[in-house]
């Protein structure tokens, strides 16, 4: 089959709705845009870890300690879901690693900010996984079907960190003043880096298109971040909380709330590796690499032993 | 399974393991996802962590990647063809008579 007609039997099963399978057949550029969208995925989830992680020795209870420490230990899982689902498009995992140790991949910019606060990792839950839910809801339907499958997996887990997040948000909204402050506070820094984790506008977005095209995609940034933050005013509305934007305003018309321009310079700066804690996270997850690099060799010796072990009884 | 070749020259990770989850007794294994472990039984430790952390499998079986064979995508129309012409396998192929009215 020449090249032509390839690309339009694969279009012809992407608009049909079929899923594609690692072994199917696909065009390099669906490969590529896949291993590229999914390994940033798998790094956002595991960097993600070091926002949160910075808080669970001082967690003010048991009870939230234990939360935190299984919320992070299942963004651990997601990454993994997402490593081996990415390892099926043909690239290996060491590679992927590789490319964000050396810099080269990307992870999700939200993770460059600091948690100042314990009501940082309230609003963390409540707005940063609540953005990440509406993304990955969409994505559990993608084309691709390790890359959906995931997502439906990872979806299920991810809708208990919203919630405990939200439940920490509502408490602290009705707690001493000096609570309300502090949590008022973090969402004053969180809201307008969140409604970024949707990426650029439409027009600047040079990918989606063609995400869209190939079914990995259903919805555009801008669709996504407006039904974010539909959900997410009215939440906060619910427990006494100011969104940080004067321009935000209601349009009975389309029902939709109409919020203010993001700054955009903020954002390319964030990503281009100049944001507040860009230096810190990458620095934290080579340490981790190499510092776990004893578990690994330890776990493979015991693996030899064992085998010599069977070897010599058999 | 060409799409699945190594695309590194030296590789230095563990070897891959499939990971299969029983729901529930009596239910069918079904596939969960991989992951890279040394020997089977820290791939069984790694999949209950990464794939069972809400009790979501009774049993779990662990499979080494490359010893599974499959049938090829672009294979599927002729392969499975010799199904498509034995409609008569198939109980809706006959017609009977009305049975009698059955009685409760």
């Amino acid at each position: 089959m020449s090249n032509e007609s390839k690309m339009k039997t694969f279009q012809e099963r992407i608009d049909n709705g079929e899923t594609i399978e690692p072994k199917d057949d696909m065009p390099d550029r669906y490969r590529q845009q896949l291993i590229r969208m999914m390994s940033q995925h798998a790094h956002s989830e595991i960097v993600g870890m070091l926002p949160e992680g910075n808080w669970i020795t001082r967690a003010p209870s048991l009870r939230r300690k234990m939360i935190l420490l299984s919320k992070v230990q299942d963004e651990a899982g997601h990454g993994l879901y997402l490593y081996s689902a990415t390892e099926t498009l043909g690239i290996s995992r060491q590679e992927v690693i590789d490319q964000l140790l050396e810099g080269k991949a990307k992870y999700s910019s939200i993770f460059n900010y600091p948690t100042l606060t314990w009501a940082d990792v309230a609003v963390i839950g409540w707005l940063v996984d609540g953005a990440a839910i509406i993304n990955q809801t969409m994505l559990a339907r993608s084309s691709y079907g390790p890359y959906s499958r995931a997502m439906v997996r990872i979806c299920k887990e991810e809708s208990f960190h919203k919630k405990q997040g939200y439940e920490m948000v509502a408490k602290m909204a009705n707690g001493t003043p000096e609570q309300q402050d502090m949590i008022q506070d973090a969402v004053n820094r969180w809201w307008w880096p969140t409604l970024m984790m949707f990426g650029p506008h439409d027009e600047d977005s040079p990918n989606s298109a063609e995400l869209i095209k190939w079914g990995v995609k259903s919805k555009t940034n801008d669709e996504l971040r407006q039904s974010f933050v539909d959900r997410h005013v009215e939440e906060a509305h619910a427990v006494g909380l100011e969104i940080p934007d004067p321009e935000m305003e209601y349009n009975e018309e389309s029902g939709h709330w109409e919020f203010g321009e993001i700054d955009w310079d903020e954002f390319w700066n964030v990503v281009k590796g100049n944001g507040p804690m860009n230096k810190e996270r990458m620095k934290a997850r080579r340490e981790a690499h190499e510092n776990g690099k004893w578990v690994r060799e330890a776990a493979e010796e015991y693996a030899r032993k064992q085998k010599l072990s069977k070897e010599k009884a058999s | 399974m060409s799409n699945n070749k190594k695309s590194q020259s030296e590789d230095t990770q563990w070897p891959l393991w499939e990971v299969f989850t029983q729901p529930r007794d009596g239910k069918p294994h079904e596939h969960a996802g991989s992951l890279h472990a040394p020997d089977a039984e820290k791939a069984l430790e790694n999949a209950r962590d990464v794939y069972t952390r809400r009790k979501e499998a009774v049993n779990i079986w662990v499979v080494p990647s490359d010893q599974i064979v499959a049938s090829k995508g672009e294979d599927e129309g002729p392969f499975f063809d010799p199904a498509d012409d034995k409609p008569y396998r198939h109980p809706q192929f006959y017609s009977v008579p009305r049975a009698t009215k059955r009685r409760s």
